[in-house]
């Protein structure tokens, strides 16, 4: 499953999308944000899925524009939208480095 | 004194299924979903996985409350008692509030399992117009999830936006849809997306003289095309369904629907408990888990 969290409002797009499919559980992106802004446990949206699943936290879905802006030193990580640079340094954000399947990708 | 109207006053519906008998309702897996949203809660039951009774009304200011009227307004005339549901499953919103839920499952997980149920096993898109949210699902034949999105930044695209916005014209949310229509011309969107704005959006259109029908259409395509804009992330692929309140809200749809190039599948129930018939559903195949354990 590719699970979308983030919202899209009248700046852009912001969105962090799991794979589940490809997500272990291993937790290796937990402590990788610095925010905390994922988190690990029972898959929220499929019920029958016996391995933990990351996620994005409750407290943090509305407000990843500006949490990951930290991460996101190019002059476009507030204005929504995926460009050259946000897709070629996307391997170097903290979370998606930190995982080695490679289900974490952002959307700006 | 007169009292005031109350415009956003939507329906509030119970059904039973009249062709279920529960004579010998032993051996039977009754089940029951319960799902207390911001704005409605719906309580369904169901026997061996058919769809049996349920009930759809608006939250009170209390959750657990409210799960239990709605529930308790699901089984009346039944013959059933809660004591004779099996498992039962909170989902929405207040899930963590349903007193005599066994567990909770998110909306998402069930809204797609419970339009699978409503609409059939062709739908591969589902679009959730709920309260204070909106949600867009991908989901396959069997009703599980394979993409989701969520978007409850804002209340404009919303139940409750619409409800602000009846009670503000003065017209009844039931008939909001059907009055968007009667106008010369389409009118342009309300360009504001949030809800506040589009309301004082929509009085100074009607301060300049703009009718009120207008107004109406303009908002009801303001809503529209949001919905279509959060939709273009995931893609709509056929078949294609609504749940939720706004889903009976035609001046919303039919602009919907004319921006996708495609219409939705209709149910003949409700089409705001599919949270709740998938909550029941779930709770069907945790038992038979259970039992196999
Ligand atoms: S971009 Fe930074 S803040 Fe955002 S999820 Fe990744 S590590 Fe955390
Ligand atoms: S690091 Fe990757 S595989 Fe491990 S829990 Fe996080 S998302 Fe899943």
């Amino acid at each position: 499953m590719r699970a979308n969290y983030g919202y899209k409002d009248g700046s852009g797009e912001y969105f962090i999308t799991i794979d589940t499919d490809k997500c272990n559980g291993c937790g290796d992106c937990v402590p990788a944000c610095p925010y905390g802004v994922l988190g690990v446990g029972e898959d929220p949206y499929d019920p029958f899925h016996e391995e933990p699943v990351a996620f994005v936290t409750e407290a943090q879905r509305k407000k990843i524009r500006y949490t990951c802006a930290s991460c996101k030193p190019y002059l476009t990580s507030l204005a929504g939208v995926q460009t050259e640079v946000s897709l070629r340094e996307m391997k170097n954000l903290p979370c998606v480095a930190a995982c080695k399947p490679g289900a974490i990708t952002h959307s700006w | 004194m007169a009292e005031k109207k109350e415009y956003w006053r939507w329906l509030e519906t119970r059904w039973t299924n009249p062709d279920i008998d529960l004579d010998g309702k032993e051996g039977k897996i009754i089940t029951a979903g319960c799902d207390v949203g911001s704005v409605s809660s719906q309580a369904v039951v169901m026997v061996d996985g058919k769809l049996y009774a349920y009930s759809n009304m608006r939250t009170g200011s209390d959750s657990p409350d409210s799960a239990m009227r709605a529930m308790n307004w699901a089984l009346e005339d039944t013959g059933l008692a809660i004591d004779d549901v099996r498992y039962s499953i909170g989902t929405g919103y207040g899930r963590v509030n349903v007193p005599f839920a066994q567990r909770t499952i998110t909306e998402i997980a069930c809204h797609a399992r419970g339009a699978n149920f409503m609409y059939g096993p062709t739908v591969k898109t589902v679009l959730d117009m709920g309260g204070q949210d909106c949600k867009a699902i991908h989901c396959d034949e069997r009703g599980k999830v394979l993409t989701f999105l969520m978007n409850d930044k804002c209340a404009a695209g919303t139940g409750r936006g619409m409800e602000v916005f009846a009670d503000l014209m003065g017209v009844s949310i039931n008939e909001i849809g059907e009055l968007s229509f009667d106008i010369d011309e389409e009118p342009p969107p309300v360009t504001s997306t949030c809800v506040i704005f589009a309301k004082s959006e929509a009085t100074g259109m009607l301060k300049k003289g703009v009718p009120k029908n207008k107004v109406i259409a303009a908002y009801c395509s303001a809503m529209a095309h949001r919905i279509y804009t959060l939709l273009e992330r995931i893609g709509v692929e056929k078949d294609f369904a609504i749940t939720g309140g706004i889903a009976k809200n035609v001046g919303v749809t039919r602009r919907l629907f004319a921006e996708l190039g495609l219409e939705s599948l209709t149910s003949k129930y409700d089409t705001q408990i599919a949270g709740a018939i998938g909550a029941a559903l779930f709770a069907k195949a945790l038992v038979e888990r259970e039992a196999k354990k």
